[in-house]
């Protein structure tokens, strides 16, 4: 198979899992007890004005009616209501919240750069982070770095990340006021706020994930070094940088991306914990507001979003492979 | 831990052992492993313990985790040394209501430690038998049971959790909700795990010879191949738990998990965070004893894992 089919057979699946989690997604929020539309319509609320609502939210169509408009939507936009009181939400449409009056996608898309920020950020530190440590642990095998290292990492992977948030903000916001305690600047209104505010959320997180990171690359690397080619290029009288970084390391980063592209595309879906111990108002925090306030159609399209991000992520992450180890397309033939 | 707390701690972990070269490492088992084992199975023995005797330790002195104690506080916050520890109160009480945090402890374990091992049966079950039918059978069982997997791995778990809280009615017992919540997302990296196992085990000898002597499929899945998949089980499962008790303390921290007044270490944590200059130790215990039984069963894992095969040194 070449390179190009496989490429386009992986998109086509990824396409076929985005409408089974719309399906599901469906399924699971619009047949439970909770009718949208006596949620919007307000108290008292008499029959005559729930079935006004009702049609005019879509939601006294059969399901599979709805889900065809609302997957409609996506692509043509679409308008809920007919006349003066109509209700235009342009595609994408990922739904309408009638509590804010904005369109699902609108939200989305105000509150992204608080999420992509955080998550971004702290993903590059976490992957330097665990890998050079990883990568140290390795060539140190045994000795009391690696303990040391292997120590630290299972401490890393037990602690909760919004346990060390709290700690770190009363720490380094409340006790010592040397960062910010929460909050988010946008950057073009002011790009050192911006990194101000950012500093104690992304050590947090980067320093509790690379614990991973440094358990995996270490494992990866000491499996790689043992190879036969490993043994082959020192006989040659290859550098040992040349042997550590271009020939091992290379073939130690395939599982490590693997894990980065799906914890970075997880993280970007709303990274809900950290946005509530900082107080930011990026993706994680529109979900819990939609969450307390019971507004099913932020609830249904933030999370479509966050499920697309980590399907796409994982796709990334198939394609760089495909591209770097000829064996995942020769094996699949 | 990742802010991504997926129920299946081993998920990720899987996917990248699935993925890599095998590793031809020989190393000697490490002391550091070894003793990982037994201090992480003291760890957790000891929390194991605290949460079947939650009851009659509480009752020592008396408490109870809803019982308010007006006469431990002075004006809202607990009155004495260390959050008002005493011989009373082994961890002081919680500020304006003064709760015996020892009792909200000792009972948040049960909730944390259930929820844990109760979830983890549920994907073990469902993971094994899904994995044993398409690593077996292959074809189109393979094919429906693998895209599932993908639909499951691409389902942002943790918002999907939460989502989920508001939909089910509030009358639904909330540690039963989770529990199922968890243990249904949780199976996709066991049945991933295992599926590739029975593709390999059924294409060995003993596995061929069983079938040419007559065995019927359920007999070789069972006989034959899933004692050789324990091992791997056990690793599995004792890695996945830190996760699960993760995830919980997590939607219980946001608000989303269990509900008042069942004591839970997550919604402790959220109480606590407003009294945390005043009162540190009321953050200090649920969040420690929280770390301690996830790093417990983190140590214990690697160390189980490393005595099953040694050559792999550390789990990644």
């Amino acid at each position: 198979m070449n390179i190009l089919a496989y490429i386009g057979k992986r998109i086509a699946s990824s396409l076929l899992v985005i409408l089974l989690i719309t399906l599901a997604l469906f399924l699971i929020f619009f047949l439970l007890p909770t009718n949208p539309a006596q949620l919007s319509c307000g108290k008292p609320c008499t029959p005559e004005q729930l079935s006004r609502v009702s049609a005019f939210m879509g939601t006294d169509q059969p399901w599979y009616i709805q889900m065809g408009s609302y997957i409609a939507g996506i692509f043509v936009g679409r308008t809920f209501g007919t006349g003066g009181g109509a209700v235009v939400c342009d595609a994408p449409c990922l739904g309408y919240s009638f509590r804010l009056n904005e369109s699902v996608s609108q939200l989305i898309a105000d509150r992204f750069p608080v999420t992509a920020s955080i998550a971004v950020g702290a993903a590059v530190l976490w992957l330097i982070i665990g890998v050079a440590s990883g990568v140290w642990a390795a060539l140190k095998r045994d000795t009391l770095v690696d303990r040391t290292l292997l120590g630290l990492s299972v401490v890393g992977v037990s602690a909760p990340s919004y346990l060390i948030g709290l700690l770190a903000v009363i720490a380094f916001a409340l006790s010592i006021q040397i960062f910010p305690s929460g909050g988010y600047v946008n950057f073009s209104q002011d790009p050192v706020q911006w990194l101000y505010h950012l500093i104690l959320p992304w050590l947090v997180l980067a320093i509790l994930s690379a614990a991973g990171y440094t358990r995996i690359t270490r494992t990866q690397m000491i499996g790689e070094l043992s190879q036969d080619y490993i043994r082959t290029a020192r006989s040659k009288g290859v550098p040992e940088s040349v042997i550590v970084f271009k020939h091992a390391l290379r073939n130690a980063m395939l599982p490590v991306m693997t894990m980065f592209g799906l914890d970075l595309g997880g993280l970007l879906g709303g990274a809900v914990l950290t946005e509530k111990v900082f107080s930011m108002q990026g993706l994680g925090a529109l979900l819990l507001d939609s969450v307390s306030n019971l507004d099913l159609q932020v609830l249904v399209g933030a999370t479509l979003f966050a499920a697309v991000l980590v399907i796409i992520a994982n796709l990334i992450v198939d394609i760089c492979y495909s591209l770097l180890d000829p064996r995942v397309t020769l094996g699949r033939n | 831990m990742s802010e991504v707390t997926a129920p299946a701690g081993g998920t990720k972990r899987g996917s990248a052992a699935a993925r890599s070269t095998a590793t031809g490492a020989s190393a000697d088992r490490s002391p550091y492993l070894r003793s990982s084992i037994i201090v992480g199975g003291v760890i957790v023995l000891l929390f194991v313990a605290l949460a079947v005797f939650a009851g009659p330790l509480s009752a020592i002195t008396g408490n109870d985790p809803y019982a308010e104690h007006p006469e431990a506080l002075a004006g809202s916050v607990p009155a004495g040394f260390g959050g008002g520890i005493s011989a009373s109160h082994w961890f002081g009480v919680t500020p304006l209501r003064g709760v015996d945090l020892f009792s909200i402890v000792a009972y948040g374990s049960r909730i944390s430690l259930g929820i844990g091992l109760f979830s983890s049966v549920i994907s073990l079950v469902i993971g094994v038998a899904l994995g044993l039918l398409a690593g077996y059978f292959q074809g189109l069982a393979d094919a429906l049971i693998s895209r599932t997997m993908d639909v499951f791995f691409g389902f942002p778990f943790l918002i999907f959790a939460i989502a989920l809280s508001v939909v089910v009615p509030q009358s639904f017992p909330r540690p039963l909700l989770l529990t199922l919540v968890l243990g249904f997302f949780g199976w996709p990296g066991i049945a991933r795990l295992v599926r590739g196992q029975t593709l390999t085990l059924s294409k060995r000898n003993f596995a061929v010879a069983s079938r040419v002597m007559g065995a019927s499929p359920a007999h070789v899945l069972w006989h034959q191949i899933l004692p050789n998949l324990m091992p791997l089980l056990i690793v599995n499962v004792t890695l996945s738990i830190p996760g699960r008790i993760g995830a919980e303390a997590g939607l219980s921290f946001l608000g989303v998990g269990m509900n008042p007044p069942t004591p839970s270490w997550g919604r402790s944590i959220s109480d606590a965070v407003q009294w945390a200059l005043v009162d540190p130790m009321y953050l200090l215990f649920p969040g420690g004893a929280l770390f301690l039984l996830t790093f417990g069963f983190n140590l214990l894992g690697d160390g189980l894992s490393d005595a099953i095969d040694p050559r792999k040194g550390v789990r990644a």
